[in-house]
């Protein structure tokens, strides 16, 4: 029992950083219908930024996970500019594919010489681990600043989606962007700051996942960036609490089938829970499945 | 039956018989070409490579471009044919290339059975929904790859398949190729082809005027799955060397890059863009000099990105060069 409790708290954990990159990958489907395959190399570039401000810069941790964030903000609202925003009346398959062009491009100019190299770094600990024992579990500080992290930035995000009138606009461009835009709202200003906002919190996640799990390379953000991307759909995609849901899920999926099963079949086991959703429920756990009228 | 009344009104058109030697011409010159060493070892196994992603790619159009299926997990069925080709020529000690029409057979078939099965649940999601459900298919099947050994040592498991008969020759990828276009613009212009196209532009109103959807698109898929299957035969016995790596998400993403960029729903497209994608790749590593080879992966993705935004269509946007063409008899 103490062992099972234990292995939920490490899935809790990875499913609060897939939360991180499920919100931008709902965030912005929900707002341009794109899965942003270069969500998932945002949120490496967010671990290495992280990775220099503690490592070079001596930065405090609250002020490097900040750091990570704005510099992450600040790349995916150029990447916008430059590559989706001329495809906005395009096909969708050519946004998708450009999509994946930056990914791969992220991937492999990151893995140069001189930015950030092709090998494998181990991620400094800001602080040292402590380990608190709670009954028969135990719990590390670096765990608890995962939850603590987390939480309060989704917490944030939802009283910003909620609460403000520009987030009142983001759900409007949402529901139906040609309208949005007859009501007054800048559309282009507000699919940039859905960008900027989903890769901020993909940022903070890289540097959450770095301090949890300690290693790094330029590649790191495929499997992770898939997985959250079916988190969020598992969950429903477009809907804020469905991509937390679903992280959760993923997260625990994952960490008890590699603890009870095998974990070299984890992957598996994580995708089959995936299918066999989408084939009952075909608009994922939270989803509204939508009659077509004709 | 019906395809090959269709084959024969091919015959009956102008362009036919120019157009069997101008391809039997365009084979002799490449075969001289190797045959002399004009053509490296190394540029022979290029050229093949390309066949085989055309011959892959031909079976996504189907799927993705013409019945409007997305799917993201076609590399699954190209390493599900590749690691049954590779198993039964390998356990049966086949040595000889005539041969590989067994593997071939066999990995294409199987690919088709697995596509059915996998077809006919996931097929009911629209768009996203079922891209993301075949990118799950497609990671299952490599995880499998990665535990076969558990079951059949001989495939390896996740440390790669070994000594696989070096069966593929120009030849075999050249002969392949051509039927695979042959097929597939014989099957466009027959009556489930329209199916399949009025499936892809909609699916309510196809339904309504007595189309059965589900049929079409599970024979889309099935038909697709089997090129596939086909062309991961091929590429087995090509390198003679499988590893699950070969068969990952990636590759999914490679072929849809074929599609995507030749223009959906044309076939000379997929030909043109498997083999120009092909040739950029490797020419890439010859071109440039070794001090900036890194940047090889750095300006593929930038090339992709531009071609995107400049023509979004991809290169030929549904046109086809016109010996492709359907010919009306006069």
């Amino acid at each position: 029992m103490a062992y099972f409790l234990q292995q939920v708290i490490n899935g809790l954990q990875l499913g609060s950083v897939y939360a991180l990159i499920a919100l931008g990958y709902t965030l912005v489907y929900g707002i341009i219908r794109l899965i942003n395959f270069a969500h998932g190399d945002v949120f490496m570039v967010g671990a290495y930024l992280g990775f220099y401000a503690i490592l070079r810069f001596k930065l405090p941790f609250p002020i490097a996970l900040l750091f990570a964030m704005v510099g992450c903000a600040v790349i995916a609202i150029i990447i916008e500019r430059l590559a989706y925003k001329p495809l906005r009346n395009a096909p969708r398959i050519a946004c998708l594919i450009t999509a994946l062009g930056v990914s791969l491009f992220l991937e492999n100019f990151c893995s140069l010489k001189f930015v950030f190299g092709p090998n494998y770094l181990a991620y400094p600990r800001p602080f040292p681990v402590v380990n608190f024992n709670i009954g028969p579990v135990t719990i590390s500080n670096i765990q608890i600043i995962v939850f603590v992290v987390a939480i309060c930035l989704m917490v944030l995000l939802e009283l910003f989606v909620s609460k403000t009138k520009t987030g009142m606009a983001m759900r409007a461009v949402a529901f139906d962007k040609n309208t949005a835009q007859l009501m007054g709202i800048n559309v282009d200003f507000i699919v940039s700051m859905t960008f900027g906002i989903g890769s901020a919190l993909a940022g903070a996640g890289g540097v959450l996942y770095g301090i949890a799990y300690p290693q790094i390379n330029p590649f790191m953000g495929i499997m992770p960036g898939l997985k959250a991307f079916v988190a969020a759909v598992l969950g429903g995609i477009g809907i804020i609490p469905g991509a937390m849901l679903g992280a959760g899920i993923m997260g625990l999926v994952e960490v008890l089938s590699s603890a009870y099963i095998s974990s070299t079949m984890r992957d598996a086991i994580a995708f089959l829970v995936l299918l066999i959703v989408l084939i009952i429920k075909p608009a994922g756990l939270l989803g509204k499945s939508s009659i077509e009228k004709v | 039956m019906r395809m090959i009344t269709n084959l024969s009104n091919k015959l009956n058109s102008r362009y036919s018989l120019s157009l069997v030697i101008f391809v039997i011409l365009f084979y002799a010159v490449l075969q001289v070409l190797m045959s002399c060493g004009i053509v490296n070892n190394y540029w022979q196994q290029i050229i093949c490579y390309a066949g085989i992603m055309a011959i892959s790619g031909l079976g996504l159009n189907l799927i993705y471009g013409f019945t409007g299926q997305f799917s993201l997990g076609h590399a699954a069925f190209f390493g599900i044919g590749a690691y049954t080709s590779a198993f039964i020529i390998k356990t049966a000690h086949f040595n000889n290339t005539f041969f590989l029409i067994i593997g071939l057979f066999a990995g294409g078939l199987l690919a088709g059975i697995i596509a059915f099965l996998i077809g006919l649940p996931i097929l009911r999601l629209r768009s996203d929904y079922l891209g993301i459900a075949t990118l799950g298919f497609g990671i299952i099947i490599k995880v499998i790859f990665d535990n076969a050994d558990a079951v059949f040592p001989v495939l390896g498991g996740s440390r790669g398949m070994v000594g696989i008969p070096h069966l593929t020759n120009f030849a075999w990828v050249f002969v392949l190729v051509v039927l695979a276009v042959v097929i597939l613009r014989n099957l466009i212009n027959s009556a489930p082809g329209r199916a399949f196209i009025s499936v892809r532009e909609d699916e309510i109103a196809s339904e309504s005027v007595g189309v059965n959807t589900t049929k079409y698109k599970t024979l889309g898929f099935v038909i697709g799955s089997i090129y596939a299957g086909v062309a991961g035969g091929l590429y087995a016995h090509l390198y003679a060397f499988l590893h699950p790596q070969n068969f990952d998400f990636l590759k999914s993403i490679d072929v849809l890059l074929i599609v995507v960029l030749g223009g959906m729903a044309s076939i000379s497209g997929t030909i043109i863009a498997a083999v120009v994608w092909v040739l950029i790749l490797e020419g890439l590593r010859v071109i440039l000099p070794e001090a900036i080879l890194d940047w090889r992966l750095v300006i593929y993705p930038l090339l992709l990105i531009l071609i995107m935004i400049f023509r979004p269509g991809g290169i030929f946007s549904g046109k086809e060069f016109k010996f492709l063409q359907y010919q009306e008899k006069k």
